[in-house]
């Protein structure tokens, strides 16, 4: 059964290396001169290995989350670790909202990048990037310049960039977005059997954060989902996922998800919080 | 025939092929004598005839253009990067870097001549001056205009200063720097010729003022289409080059980041706005 409670409260254990935790975050930006209050009183934490996800309206700071969790910004209050130390900077895979490949590298350079940034010898990189792009449906395109490829594809190449970049915590802002939902749906799969099965070669097998528009993605994949409220964003609703794993999309139509897909919706539009 | 479809190397011929029509006519059916203005007939056959007099002085003239460019591009990219690096340095050394280029070079050739005397380095300095402010300023915008994005990511991944210089704001800064360089190379040989106008012993600039001094007008002009050819060959180069260097970045169709420093094509008759995608959709 799926257990929904109410806004988190702070856990009792101590955070441990490769999990996140957060403790009383705000963070506030000047909007011409006007303070646009973005996040509020966001206390969570995930265990190592654990998988969760945040969904909540546009505008509800979710990617300003993520960017603090990736240490690029510092909160006004609180305290944010993660991988087990409060710089965040070179300890996360990060997957932006936007692609942001770089245009002068092919897709299989770009995918490498992060393995690039840690010393990683080119020749071990690349093999183990070639690889992923068969199974991510992009072998033959390892070549091509980012400007050549689709929005999918892109988006393709960025996940698989973050899959291989070094760290203890995996960070996706709307990771599947701009893919269809076919290919979503072999996405996820892909990323359920990676994260699952513990492959250490990659880091899927340690902590993720996903932000996502999708309440069927969230709960497809997560242990846990938060839902935000409305800017200022403030944790609404923390549902947690009890559905069995090895999770497929099968799951989808069962009672159970179909019920917690209910709740959370109603959570996202603000009834019954 | 639509006009794209006409091969750029006879459109820009047609132009220049009736101009030298209409010279060549005019010298000819008004008897204009040729030391007043030689017929483009005349400068060819006096370019062909004189061929080694000005393959000598073609010779220094293009070594001094060469050097002075190597000698601006080292200044130039210097400077640019320092300028395009610190926002401190962008604000106090900038300002004299545009200041630098008020000075009027008619003014300070010759006194470079008094300092340095008649041989190669006064126009190696003519042609540095002349060339390094492109150079500068173009290195300068691009490192500065680096995609923030591209900065923030590889932060992310704990890339270093020197990564996030080396993996992203060189290669971006490139597009630019040739913009500047081929302005520049377009610069260098008429900085070379104006040296060497104001003092030397061999090269285009002296061969032309004697040759003005002793009435051979034709001679000027054969120095004048030499000193294009050469200018138009270095500019060629660096294209080339850019192509080479740059494959990814294809002239006039933006680029994925849409930080071009290009000019965009004109659609539909009006200016594409960069990242200005629906506009595309509506013209193709
Ligand atoms: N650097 C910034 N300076 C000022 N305001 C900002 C900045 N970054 C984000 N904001 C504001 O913070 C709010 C939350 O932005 P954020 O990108 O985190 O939303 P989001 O939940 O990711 O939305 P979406 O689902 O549309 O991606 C927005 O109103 C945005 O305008
Ligand atoms: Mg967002």
């Amino acid at each position: 059964m799926a257990s929904v409670r109410g806004v988190a409260r702070a856990s009792q254990t101590p955070p441990t290396e490769g999990g996140v935790s957060v403790r009383g975050l705000s963070k506030t930006y000047a909007l011409s001169g006007q303070p646009l209050p973005v996040l509020q009183e966001i206390t969570f934490d995930v265990q190592p290995g654990e998988f969760v996800s945040f969904v909540g309206p546009s505008g509800s700071g979710k990617s300003t989350l993520l960017n603090i969790l990736a240490g690029l910004e510092e909160p006004d209050r609180g305290v944010v670790t993660a991988g087990g130390s409060a710089r965040r900077l070179g300890g996360v895979a990060y997957m932006p909202q936007r692609d942001v490949l770089l245009p002068w590298r092919s897709a299989l350079e770009n995918a490498i990048l992060g393995l690039e940034v840690k010393g990683v010898p080119r020749h071990e990189s690349r093999q183990w990037a070639r690889e992923l792009f068969a199974v991510a449906g992009l072998g033959g395109f390892e070549d091509s310049l980012p400007s050549v490829l689709s929005g999918g594809m892109r988006q393709r190449v960025a996940f698989l960039r973050t899959v291989l970049t070094p760290g203890s915590v995996m960070l996706l802002d709307e990771p599947f977005g701009a893919l269809d939902a076919l290919t979503r749906s072999e996405m996820h799969e892909w990323l359920l059997g990676l994260w699952e099965h513990g492959d250490v070669m990659y880091n899927v097998s340690t902590t993720v954060v996903l932000v996502t528009h999708d309440v069927e993605e969230a709960l497809l994949l997560s242990d846990r989902v938060y839902v935000l409220s409305p800017r200022p964003g403030r944790i609404r609703l923390v549902h947690e996922v009890s559905l069995p794993r090895p999770r497929t999309p099968a799951l989808t139509t069962t009672e159970e998800f179909v019920r917690s897909k209910a709740a959370l919706l109603a959570a996202v539009r603000g009834e019954g919080a | 025939m639509r006009v794209q479809h006409v091969p750029s190397v006879l459109l820009a011929t047609v132009p220049a092929g009736l101009l030298l029509c209409a010279w060549e006519a005019y010298v000819r059916v008004a008897g204009v004598d040729r030391v007043f203005l030689p017929a483009p007939t005349q400068v060819l056959k006096v370019t062909w005839d004189s061929a080694g007099l000005l393959a000598t002085h073609a010779r220094l003239t293009l070594l001094e253009a060469t050097l002075g460019l190597l000698l601006a591009f080292v200044a130039g990219c210097a400077l640019g990067a320092m300028v395009g690096l610190s926002p401190l340095l962008r604000r106090s050394v900038y300002p004299l870097l545009v200041v630098s280029q008020t000075i009027p070079m008619i003014a300070l050739a010759p006194l470079l001549v008094l300092w340095f005397g008649f041989g190669i380095l006064p126009k190696l300095l003519v042609v540095a001056l002349v060339c390094f402010f492109p150079l500068a300023v173009s290195m300068a915008d691009g490192l500065a205009s680096a995609e923030p994005d591209a900065l923030r990511l590889l932060r992310s991944m704990g890339a270093s200063p020197t990564q996030l210089f080396f993996k992203v704001r060189l290669p971006g800064a490139l597009p630019y720097l040739f913009s500047g360089a081929k302005i520049a190379v377009t610069y260098a040989v008429i900085g070379a010729v104006f040296g060497e106008w104001v003092g030397a012993y061999e090269g285009l600039g002296i061969l032309m003022q004697t040759a003005k001094n002793s009435y051979r007008t034709d001679i000027v002009f054969a120095a004048i289409l030499v000193t294009s050819l050469l200018s138009v060959g270095l500019f060629g180069l660096v294209s080339i080059l850019e192509r080479v260097m740059l494959p990814w970045h294809v002239r006039g169709s933006g680029t994925a980041m849409d930080q071009s420093p290009r000019i965009q094509p004109i659609i539909g008759g009006r200016r594409r706005a960069p990242g200005d995608r629906r506009e595309i959709v509506e013209n193709v």
